[in-house]
């Protein structure tokens, strides 16, 4: 039982980092309908800044991750207007593409700026692990976990209660009618990739911290898909729970049967619940449910 | 395909959908074909020949997805999968069964079909992005079979060595014979490509991507088209796998990694989506592109203001490759095939183009 719970606690601290990175997806595809393939590219795009600025420049950790929030916003509108904006209504393949495209360009990129070998990005958090009587939860996670909740909050509150966040979800619903109310439809889309671009900066902190900054950051970009198709592609509760079953189950899959397939169940399984899930509700457990059927 | 086609005007259909567009064609086509047969393989050096060769490879992979993805419009980003899975088979059967080359070949790109068929199941509940991701798992899971099941992979991370391909009496050893090899499979790929687009089958798939509800009104059966698209797709990918396993001599996962399948991708984006010469001009230049670039910054090696060049020409090769993904799509969503019918289309009067 207490291998059990302690696989548990550390899947759904896990999970919730998932959901960090998976936040920025699914704020792109809610309010632009873009597939962001470049989410993984894009974190680590944010570690290497911030590490090039603490360790290069020398600046504290605080300047940095403030510079790095305003260059990643900065990237995220670039990006809109150069490269996302001439793909509008044209077939889904380009856009998965362009994406894609960029990720391959900043996985070549940003080593070339900044080097290839392995930063480390220090929060200068505690090295006491959090004890639970035998279950343990290192800071890392922890710091994972608050910084996820409370992006989770400040989005909800921008969600619900400020003018702009109403305008993303009134654009996100039907693009037509907001613009005939008045709201303009370009500036919510550069609003929603500056979004994108602060949760890259935060998963690039948590994700640098946990694993280190290098070109393989950017290989947590394709967990997101089990974890955004999980909770429906375009609900921000849904990521979190998304993530958590998916961190849940590839951790204790992982820890129960890796020993009789030697190994490596944490990258099958989250692939296997994906495929379950699109066959019986393609459009996620939170969705809306306007997939296109055939 | 380089001739003029002035003054070509196709009053009937059956003209509209020849495989010779003008009566020249043949003889160009002849000439090409005489040209890559006895003169290229001659005049280039050992080094270039290995690049036709891998370019040889990816086209028959590419003409395979361009079938799937540009003609009938359904998206896979697990094509290696395909790949591996005609690689592996080919590779078992030759090492443990002992079957000659052409059995394994054929036999792998079979047993891609079937794969094929199991993986493209959820094309018709899903289209678009949904699809993409289902055979991003297809191509996930497979990775991780191949590793983890020893029966197939010999273990983790490991390789099985192929002994090299053989068509009774001949022997495919050198570069030179495997270019020939390459060559066969290439028109073989080309031909059944050209054909199959022009076809029936072909029609129902255009039919497929530019709307499905009316091609289902007009008769066409989505279910069966859609499957057999994945089918004859995976069949041109297998059989490109087991050739690239023949050719290099093992067989490794490192060969058929999403990276290819992304690769593959942008060979037809880059090439041209829906056309089979644009599948021939994308593999070239995605084949060929690093390997030239490797050979430039080799000859700026001592100039360039870099430490660690190797490292720094792979990080260059990706930002070039993405680099060019975007632009094409920005730039001519067409691809190369589009460029060339511009070219071909401002010479079509020349030189009294009024």
């Amino acid at each position: 039982m207490d291998f059990f719970l302690s696989l548990l606690v550390k899947g759904l601290t896990l999970g919730c980092i998932y959901a960090l990175v998976a936040l920025g997806f699914v704020l792109i595809y809610k309010a632009t309908s873009v597939i962001n393939f470049a989410v993984g590219e894009m974190m680590m795009l944010a570690g290497f800044l911030i590490t090039a600025f603490v360790g290069l420049y020398g600046l504290p950790l605080a300047a940095a991750i403030g510079l790095s929030l305003l260059l990643m916003v900065l990237f995220g509108f670039v990006l809109e207007r150069g490269v996302l904006r001439p793909m509008i209504g044209r077939p889904v393949i380009g856009m998965i593409m362009a994406t894609l495209g960029l990720g391959i360009f900043l996985r070549g990129f940003a080593p070339v700026m900044w080097g290839v070998d392995k930063k480390n990005l220090d929060l200068m958090l505690p090295a006491q692990p959090l004890r639970l009587e035998s279950i343990v939860v290192p800071p890392v996670d922890l710091a994972g976990v608050g910084i996820t909740l409370f992006l989770l909050a400040c989005f909800a509150y921008f969600f619900q209660r400020t003018r702009s966040g109403i305008a993303v979800r009134a654009v996100a619903d039907d693009q037509q009618a907001a613009m005939a109310m008045g709201i303009r439809v370009s500036t919510v889309f550069a609003l929603s990739w500056a979004l994108a671009g602060i949760t890259a900066v935060a998963g690039g902190v948590v994700w640098g911290n946990k694993i280190g900054v290098d070109q393989y950051l950017s290989l947590l970009g394709l967990r997101v898909f089990p974890v955004v198709i999980l909770g429906g592609l375009d609900s921000i509760a849904g990521t979190i729970i998304g993530g958590l079953v998916v961190g849940a189950s590839e951790n204790i899959f992982g820890g129960y049967f890796d020993k009789y397939v030697g190994g490596g169940l944490k990258d099958f399984v989250p692939y296997v619940l994906m495929l379950l899930v699109l066959m019986v509700r393609p459009y996620g457990l939170f969705g809306r449910e306007v997939i296109e059927r055939v | 395909m380089i001739n003029r086609e002035c003054g070509v005007f196709r009053t009937t259909y059956q003209a509209d959908m020849s495989l010779y567009g003008v009566p020249l064609a043949r003889i160009t086509v002849a000439a090409f074909a005489l040209f890559f047969a006895l003169v290229f393989p001659f005049v280039v050096d050992h080094k270039h020949l290995v690049w036709a060769n891998f370019a040889g490879i990816s086209i028959v992979a590419a003409i395979g997805l361009n079938l799937l993805t540009g003609y009938t419009g359904q998206i896979s980003i697990g094509h290696a999968a395909f790949m591996a899975t005609g690689g592996y088979t080919a590779a078992i059967m030759t090492t443990r069964a002992d079957v000659p080359f052409w059995v394994g070949l054929i036999a792998g790109g079979v047993f891609a079909s079937a794969y094929g068929l199991i993986v493209g199941l959820p094309s018709v509940r899903v289209k678009g992005f949904y699809l993409a991701i289902a055979t991003l798992a297809a191509q996930f899971i497979t990775e991780w079979i191949i590793n983890h099941v020893e029966w197939i992979g010999g273990g983790f991370q490991a390789s099985i060595i192929v002994p090299p391909a053989s068509l009774g009496p001949v022997r495919f050893d050198t570069e030179l014979e495997k270019y020939y090899l390459v060559l066969a499979l290439v028109v073989l790929a080309v031909v059944a490509g050209l054909n199959i687009a022009r076809s029936r089958l072909g029609r129902a798939f255009v039919a497929i991507r530019d709307r499905d509800v009316a091609a289902e009104i007009i008769g066409v059966d989505i279910f069966r088209y859609k499957l057999l698209s994945f089918m004859i797709s995976s069949f041109f990918a297998g059989v490109a796998g087991a050739l690239y396993v023949y050719y290099v001599g093992t067989a490794t996962i490192e060969a058929f990694q999403i990276s290819r399948s992304i690769e593959i991708l942008a060979m037809i984006i880059i090439g041209g989506l829906g056309s089979i010469l644009g599948s021939i001009f994308g593999a070239v230049f995605v084949v060929v592109l690093p390997l030239a670039l490797e050979d430039i910054l080799e000859f700026f090696r001592g100039v360039l203001p870099v430490t660690d060049i190797d490292t720094f020409v792979s990080q260059l090769k990706l930002m070039v490759f993405g680099g060019l993904i975007m632009l094409f799509l920005m730039v001519e969503p067409e691809g190369l095939n589009r460029l060339w019918r511009n070219v071909k289309d401002y010479f079509r009067v020349w030189p009294f183009s009024y």
